[in-house]
């Protein structure tokens, strides 16, 4: 058993270093998926910012939560993307006719794709540390929103997980993230959901980037986030777990 | 405990339909420690679909596969331990370099010294020079022998090539049959599938024709000659060649 378990670390630990080599291999991956919410951020802080009433004088540190989610939700698809053209290629076959853990390789992706998304979120809180952004959060803070973006970049990398394992065409596998990438427009990502009319302002605020969004938020202004990080981390551990087992679902059906 | 005498391989009634279709109607053979046997056929034989079975990538509907006395469905791991697949389509990884896929298997058959063993790959078959550049960049057949290079880190003693020549030219292709047959020679069970007859007699010293979902003939290559209606011979100037043989027998088969 404990050799299992040993060899089970192995396993993911070289899954981890092959895609982090692939990523590292092909930086216009990062460059793609941070170069939009950058846009976004510029566009929305310089253009519009001025004409919007978010009830605060530093646009930047009301819009930077709503960014990195969507940061996460571009970056994700490139872990469908990766799924997709390992089961289509036959490295995986050589990978399930050794005697590795089937579960390592899934893993090694997911590792990847936390590793990945991690890196574009710093490059952002950079660009925006650079247009001004600003946060009174201690470490404690600071460690608590590093975890609820771990914990969405997991939920969101198992929906993933679901597109690359179960789609027939390549862009099929990633096309599943354009609704994910769009829906912080329809929260308290950029507006405040009050001068929403009451159809969309109901979507917005009872939808999971809200309350994200929120608890995020306040945390890097130095608040307590409430009622907000518990409906948060439900969201996220809800969603996590509900694509974790249809992802398995369709990695057995594949293997 | 583990039979001295068990063979490598043992294939018995073998079946799998993929939903209506029945690719394998009962697919029995044997394959001799340290030999070479072709699995013979046309596209769409069932050739790949024993492979996958035997290398459990996918479960049997009915007979049974042992490997090495393990038991292909339920005794997978046990396989796994002992065989190595080279597919269809090469299994390499194109992002890494030719060195970096073979310490990346190293690490995941847990030897000690993956770089060595890596090292040593490279000058067998002759990529030392390409070591360090990236897959993407290798012809088809530099790419062939890396996959076959990768399948035999860590020396598993069954080998299953699935049409290791497919798509090679002349020269690639005489390359992976001096690999094979130096395999052999060390003592390693080589099951291969083609539908090249010349490779098949080449190389195999059994070899079974899979037509239909079924072996309909199997043997040495001197054997499948003996089976050949020989009724004509005093028309005959030379030995029949195994195309001929192969063409024959299933002709008679579909004639029926």
């Amino acid at each position: 058993m404990e050799t299992a378990k040993k060899h089970f670390f192995i396993d993911v630990s070289v899954m981890l270093g092959r895609s982090m080599r692939h990523i590292f291999r092909s930086m216009d991956t990062i460059i793609t998926v941070t170069i939009m919410p950058i846009a976004m951020m510029l566009l929305f802080v310089y253009v519009f910012g001025g004409a919007i009433q978010a009830g605060t004088d530093n646009y930047v540190n009301y819009l930077l939560p709503g960014i990195l989610l969507m940061a996460i939700a571009s970056g994700i698809s490139y872990t469908a993307y990766r799924l997709f053209t390992d089961v289509q290629k036959g490295i995986f076959e050589r990978f399930h006719t050794m005697p590795i853990s089937r579960s390592a390789l899934l893993w090694g992706h997911v590792l990847t794709s936390i590793v990945s998304n991690a890196l574009s979120v710093v490059v952002i809180i950079l660009v925006a540390l650079a247009m001004g952004f600003r946060s009174s959060a201690g470490v404690l803070p600071w460690l608590a929103v590093a975890g609820i973006l771990v914990l969405f970049t997991l939920a969101l990398t198992w929906v993933a997980a679901i597109a690359g394992l179960s789609a027939r065409t390549i862009d099929g596998a990633s096309a599943f993230s354009y609704p994910l990438i769009f829906l912080p427009f329809i929260s308290s990502a950029f507006v405040p959901t009050d001068s929403m009319p009451t159809v969309v302002r109901a979507f917005a605020e009872n939808q999971p980037v809200t309350s994200i969004v929120e608890s995020i938020r306040s945390l890097l202004s130095g608040g307590t986030p409430g009622n907000d990080i518990w409906i948060a981390l439900a969201w996220c551990v809800g969603i996590m777990l509900v694509a974790y087992f249809f992802a398995m679902r369709a990695y057995k059906k594949r293997v | 405990m583990q039979f001295v005498l068990t063979k490598p391989i043992q294939v018995r009634g073998l079946q799998k339909s993929y939903k209506q279709l029945q690719v394998l109607k009962g697919v029995d053979f044997e394959v001799e420690k340290g030999s070479i046997f072709a699995l013979l056929g046309s596209n769409g034989a069932g050739k790949t679909t024993v492979v996958k079975i035997l290398t459990t990538l996918l479960r049997p509907d009915g007979g049974s596969a042992a490997v090495n006395g393990f038991d292909v469905s339920t005794q997978s791991d046990h396989v796994r331990q002992t065989i190595s697949l080279t597919g269809q389509f090469a299994a390499v990884d194109e992002i890494l370099t030719g060195r970096e896929n073979l310490v990346m298997i190293a690490k995941l058959r847990y030897l000690k010294n993956p770089r060595q063993v890596a090292d040593d790959m490279l000058t067998r078959f002759g990529l030392t020079e390409a070591a360090d550049r990236r897959v993407s960049t290798y012809s088809g057949g530099m790419r062939r022998r890396l996959d076959i290079a990768l399948s035999l880190v860590g020396k598993p003693p069954i080998i299953f090539l699935d049409e290791p020549t497919t798509g090679l030219d002349p020269e690639a292709r005489i390359e992976v049959w001096k690999v094979v047959k130096e395999l052999a020679d060390g003592g390693t069970t080589v099951l291969l599938t083609t539908q090249y007859l010349e490779e098949a007699e080449q190389l195999a010293d059994r070899i079974a024709i899979l037509h239909e979902g079924r072996i309909i003939a199997s043997g040495t290559l001197a054997e499948l000659k003996s089976m050949f209606p020989t009724a004509k011979v005093e028309y005959v100037e030379k030995q029949p060649t195994l195309e001929e043989i192969f063409l024959a027998i299933i002709g008679k088969k579909e004639g029926k």
